[in-house]
């Protein structure tokens, strides 16, 4: 047992050890500002229709799922009440 | 409570169907001229917004009768509504930001109606948190919440607009322009129907949950 | 009304004494306000001075914080003792029992934030005595909002299970316009350009709101005791 969590400390060690090696070896950041083209530019505008789409079906959804989930938890719950019902009626009444 | 779930069946009909012309309903509006496309976000978001004010309403009023009257009935529908604020709050608070990220830029900003929104929403969240975790007799100490959380909320929408007036926006409802305020009302009415509809269904659960605890001590007995 | 108000003495004086001899609450609760603030300090001061409005943000949340241990370990000692069912039994109005004990709470929380407020001060280099009794006015009005709904749910929670995290729960939603209230007047007079009209504002909308939330909670308190 005490093996087995030293191999995994080792091992853990090496992968967090040679990530940052190669991070230390990243480029380093400019330190000027360039200009974007036209072309960049224009796809730095957020697209509108992924946003309206995923509200739209955010909406349909959780309604949609409400609905679905309330429905059947009502079918569960009245016919546990029949048949507790027909529980207390069926074997006769008690003094 | 028998009338109200013989309702439920066609009122969810007649609100499917109109959720179903609400595409094409909403087609008929122009764009709005700054935000273009996104700005459709507003005709679900807006109805759900006031269809969830409306239930914290219905919510209170109910938490009311129930503590002073003690009224079974009024305990059903005071869970329903503040179990269905709990879900049209988070259809709010999820399509608000996704709009808010096209339309300004940022996934939220504090903005005033969206705060207390979170705020409410919270008041109705403890509400069921309360309910369910707090035990035996939590339906008196959550009718309490449910009325404060009435009462209050105005106060909470006061406060933090004012907290919030160095940025203000102005609403826009009334001063909508006809193309747009058509498809508005039909979607808030859609909302309205399915509202009323999911509050009769979710009383009527927690009536049905009611007699089965009742029905079970019976058996005890 | 006289009765009432007798009444509701007599049961914070009875809170007091039991308080004055222990005096668990007003060590524990000191304490753990310090403890808050020592966290918050290393939040929110940078290269060694606070950021803007950190003094009022960091003594109003402790205070909050601080406010919610206190009134859920008050009630937690009656009910240990058994003697909220006694209280309620007694030939008084449920009015006097909730006022009894927002006194007492009122008056633990005065002197928990007469230690602290003088701390946050000197921590934070806040401009206390910039405006004193308009600083004191708000503190005053914020924590009795504050401890007035909070008494009323505390009250009610005694006997509810998970008790611990549903007070907070419940509580912080709905004091929202009065910590927001008490947080801006504050922060608006520790600025670095002081605004006191606007403090004197919100000190008037904090003193409408208490005394909204003490009538509803007056109110609300005699049925949801009720058993």
């Amino acid at each position: 047992m005490v093996r087995k969590i030293r191999t995994w400390l080792a091992v853990s060690m090496l992968v967090v050890l040679s990530c940052a090696a190669v991070g230390a070896q990243q480029k380093p950041t400019p330190n000027e500002f360039t200009p974007m083209s036209a072309e960049e530019q224009a796809s730095e505008v957020l697209p509108a229709t992924p946003f309206v789409f995923t509200a739209y079906a955010i909406v349909w959804l959780v309604l949609i799922g409400y609905v679905f989930v309330l429905w059947r938890r009502v079918s569960k719950v009245e016919r546990e009440l029949l048949d507790v019902n027909a529980r207390l009626t069926g074997p006769g009444s008690r003094p | 409570m028998r009338f109200a779930t013989r309702l439920v069946p066609p009122l969810l009909v007649v609100a499917a169907v109109m959720f179903a012309a609400a595409p094409f309903v909403i087609d008929t509006a122009p764009y709005e001229s700054s935000m273009g496309l996104i700005q459709r976000i507003f005709y679900f978001h807006v109805p759900v917004g006031i269809v969830m004010l409306v239930s914290g309403l219905v919510c209170g009023v109910a938490s009311a009768v129930y503590l002073f009257r003690r009224s079974p009935v009024a305990d059903y529908l005071a869970v329903a509504a503040a179990e269905l604020s709990v879900v049209f709050g988070l259809i709010v608070l999820a399509t608000g930001p996704l709009w808010a990220r096209k339309a300004w830029g940022v996934w939220w900003d504090w903005d005033a109606r969206l705060t207390s929104t979170v705020v409410m929403w919270m008041v109705f969240a403890a509400y069921l948190l309360l309910r369910r975790f707090g035990g035996p007799g939590s339906e008196v100490l959550s009718a309490a919440v449910g009325l404060f959380g009435m009462v209050l909320s105005p106060f909470v929408y006061w406060s933090v607009n004012f907290w919030r007036t160095l940025h203000p926006k102005t609403s826009v409802l009334p001063t909508l322009p006809s193309p747009m305020l058509g498809p508005m009302l039909f979607c808030l009415a859609a909302f309205f129907v399915l509202y009323v509809a999911l509050l009769f269904l979710r009383a009527r659960l927690a009536s049905a949950q009611a007699a089965l605890e009742q029905a079970y001590l019976s058996v005890e007995d | 009304m006289k009765d009432v108000l007798r009444a509701a003495w007599l049961i914070a004086q009875k809170d007091l004494r039991v308080e004055a001899r222990s005096r668990e609450l007003i060590y524990t609760t000191i304490f753990f306000a310090m403890a808050c603030v020592l966290i918050f300090a290393f939040a929110f001061v940078r290269d060694g001075r606070p950021i803007e409005h950190a003094p009022a943000g960091i003594l109003w949340v402790a205070i909050v914080f601080s406010g919610t241990l206190a009134l859920a370990r008050a009630f937690e000692r009656e009910r240990q003792s058994e003697t909220l069912r006694a209280l309620l039994l007694a030939p008084s109005e449920r009015a006097a029992v909730y006022l009894g004990k927002l006194f007492a709470v009122l008056i633990l929380l005065a002197a928990v934030e007469a230690l602290l407020v003088p701390i946050v001060g000197l921590l934070f280099q806040a401009p206390l005595l910039r405006a004193p009794w308009l600083l004191a006015g708000l503190l005053a009005s914020g924590t009795i909002g504050f401890a007035a709904v909070g008494t009323l749910f505390a009250a009610m929670l005694v006997r509810a299970q998970s008790r611990d995290v549903l007070l907070p729960v419940v509580l912080y939603p709905l004091t929202v316009p009065v910590i927001i209230g008490g947080l801006q007047g504050t922060a608006f007079i520790f600025a670095a350009e002081p605004n006191f009209d606007m403090a004197r504002l919100w000190l008037s909308m904090l003193v409408f709101f208490d005394a909204v939330f003490v009538t509803l909670a007056l109110w609300t308190f005699a049925p949801v005791m009720t058993e």
